[in-house]
């Protein structure tokens, strides 16, 4: 922490005005996240990871759905190599290309079914909290959200949705959009509590007395100062919120409920794979690799962020 | 809350509610809860294309194949159906089970209508579930035992010994695994222990009747690994909860109070510390024990264990509505069931949360 001193005058006294720098909000938070070593490894290796799926598959422009057995009859089952970097499946199909695409719609699949929840659950949270005539209605229903088991769930609504969305939108964009949708409508609850709490106690805080007093409307109240001081707490849950999508996903589609075999998800991949684990464990090692990896670096970045967005709970 | 509350005369606080009442308010409250989820699960399985004819044979006629659907209820509309579920689930198969638990009769048992299987040709729903329930819960009580076990020693020592290697040492096993999805660590135990070393079974055998000392050894040795894989995952959610419940009491005042009474560090942290530690531990605890349900579907998936998370997998993929239904109801049933219990041991272990 640079701290600059400057002379007051120079037939002064030499008072010396130790003068802070000025750091935005946002800085302070970056200062407290810096120091959260496991944080920063987290950050390293989930943007390597997102640079991979995203460039990846431009550099490395193997098809993932070309099977080598074409071109050489032993090409099933390879360990990696210099030819096949990661190996190849049953099929003679590149391991390496598909983990690479696959991983696009797995951390895809994440981030929209993140927006969907944060979504819901910042509005349910916020609606509960500000509007006390909300409250208990919406709480009750939140309640109920949560006495229902999600996997089982999960599973059934994808069971009964799949056919009929793949005829309307196609069988790749349908079931993407499928996924996202329930898993995101399945696990805004904690959003939501996490939300309607912040805002009750930033409710009771003098701004926004003080707002109320000078004749404030009130969507301008919430808009204005109940979101941004709830800001925090959003921010942690979506991070960690990506994670858990990724996690169900993989879930879903090892149980082979998820994604059809063209998309080579990394659940998928493991669900393809597991019966082949005595030919060429390197099947079920990378794309189960990649997941674990993934949601490590990013429950790693949510706990430096929780610590760095709220000092007060540090511990 | 925070202590003040003793210095006032009793009269001022709110009545405390005797024990006998605060269960039986909490029970009356799942009631309405129960009906909410059981509604909300037969609506979505209701929407479903499935066809319980489907599974007959291609040579029964369609006229044959109406009167089917008819004597099934199916063209009932949907509240009739619903309340006929409803009776179905709560009155009939009850009844049955009581029926088969004792060897009794009540009323007319033949004539009864049940809740029955489209995969398997009128099979009763419960009848499968029941023969499949001692194989889930074998894995997964185990599995929750040893989590216990192995959690909430570690998350004591960490909390007492914060910073130390041992706490950073178990705060990041915990949190690795916390974040590798039970299929992948299944899988590597497979890969390390039953294609390597051979020490475990690859796949677990449901019919293994445990007879003599051999058989009892190879039942232990083909659940080690799905034991493992569940329990350490819980293990690591149980031992970082109870290692931050630890840390909020430890700079508690009466601590300090015990402490400066001369009792020894041992005697403060197992009398006064763990003890009040242990509450919401307790109750996250018993919170858990749906969770691990749910999760034994995926772990019963690695080890082809044959039990209800298996059952429901396969009734998806038959479109057996029925047994969807009914096994989705258990696993909500369950999760209300151990809310309630959770309540409850906290009502019981904390007193303060029955002054309403």
């Amino acid at each position: 922490m640079a701290v600059r001193t400057q002379t007051a005058s120079a037939d002064n006294l030499a008072v010396e005005i130790p003068e802070r720098r000025y750091r935005t909000l946002w800085g302070d938070v970056w200062l407290r996240f810096r120091r959260h070593k496991l944080a920063l490894v987290g950050v390293f290796v989930l943007g390597l990871l997102v640079l991979g799926v995203l460039a990846g598959p431009l550099v490395y422009t193997v098809d993932p759905e070309y099977s080598f057995i074409v071109d050489d009859i032993d090409s099933i089952n390879q360990p990696p190599s210099v030819q096949y970097r990661l190996g190849t499946d049953d099929l003679g199909r590149d391991t390496l290309a598909r983990n690479l695409f696959g991983g696009r719609i797995s951390l895809a699949v994440g981030v929209f079914a993140m927006f969907v929840s944060i979504t819901f659950g910042t509005l349910v949270g916020v609606l509960s909290g500000f509007f006390r005539r909300l409250d208990n209605p919406l709480m009750r229903f939140t309640d109920l959200m949560l006495a229902l088991p999600s996997l089982p769930l999960l599973l059934v609504i994808i069971m009964l949705f799949r056919d009929s969305l793949k005829a309307l939108l196609g069988p790749e964009l349908g079931i993407f959009l499928l996924v996202v949708l329930v898993i995101g409508i399945l696990g805004w609850m904690p959003t939501a509590r996490v939300v309607r709490g912040s805002v009750l106690s930033i409710k009771e805080k003098e701004f926004v007395e003080a707002a109320v007093s000078v004749g404030t409307r009130e969507p301008v109240i919430l808009w204005q100062h109940i979101l941004p001081n709830v800001l925090s707490p959003i921010i942690v849950s979506a991070t960690l919120g990506v994670a858990a999508a990724i996690l169900t996903e993989s879930a879903l589609s090892f149980l082979g409920l998820g994604f059809p075999s063209n998309v080579p998800t990394w659940g998928r991949l493991l669900f393809e794979n597991k019966d082949f684990i005595t030919q060429n464990p390197w099947l079920v090692i990378w794309p189960g690799m990649f997941i674990s990896l993934t949601i490590l670096s990013i429950n790693f970045i949510g706990d430096g962020l929780r610590d760095a967005l709220d000092p007060r709970q540090r511990r | 809350m925070e202590g003040g509350r003793a210095f006032f005369p009793s009269f001022i606080l709110p009545p405390k509610i005797a024990l006998g009442q605060y269960l039986v308010r909490r029970v009356l409250t799942i009631i309405p809860t129960l009906i909410a989820i059981s509604f909300v699960i037969f609506a979505v399985l209701d929407l479903a294309p499935g066809d319980p004819t489907s599974a007959l044979p291609e040579t029964i006629r369609p006229e044959v194949r109406q009167q089917i659907r008819k004597a099934m209820g199916l063209d009932e509309p949907f509240p009739v159906k619903y309340g006929l579920w409803l009776r179905q689930f709560f009155v009939n198969e009850p009844l049955s089970l009581i029926e088969k638990a004792f060897d009794i009769q009540i009323g007319d048992g033949e004539k009864r209508l049940r809740v029955t299987s489209w995969g398997s040709r009128g099979v009763p729903v419960m009848d499968m579930i029941v023969e499949r329930m001692p194989q889930t819960l074998w894995v997964v009580g185990l599995a929750y035992l040893v989590a216990i076990a192995i959690a909430v020693p570690v998350g004591v020592v960490s909390a007492i010994r914060q910073y130390s290697i041992f706490d950073q040492v178990g705060t990041f096993l915990s949190l690795i695994g916390y974040s590798i999805p039970t299929f992948f660590t299944g899988l590597l135990m497979i890969l390390l222990f039953s294609v390597k070393l051979k020490w475990f079974p690859m796949i677990y055998d449901t019919n293994l009747q445990i007879v003599d000392w051999n058989s009892f050894v190879q039942q232990l040795r083909q659940s080690a690994m799905p034991v493992a894989v569940l329990g350490f995952f819980q293990a690591a959610t149980l031992a970082r909860f109870t290692r931050s419940s630890m840390l909020d009491n430890i700079p508690m005042d009466y601590v300090r109070t015990a402490t400066a009474k001369g009792f020894r560090e041992r005697y403060v942290v197992i009398r006064h510390i763990l003890r009040n530690s242990l509450i919401p531990v307790v109750t996250l605890i018993a919170l858990g024990i749906p969770a691990i349900f749910s999760g034994a579907i995926i772990t019963e998936q690695i080890f082809r264990v044959n039990g209800l998370g298996a059952l429901l997998i396969g009734a998806i993929q038959l479109n057996d509505i029925p047994l969807v239904q009914t096994v989705t109801f258990i696993f909500a049933f369950l999760i209300v069931v151990f809310n309630l219990v959770a309540d409850v041991i906290y009502g019981i272990l904390d007193p303060r949360i029955r002054y309403s």
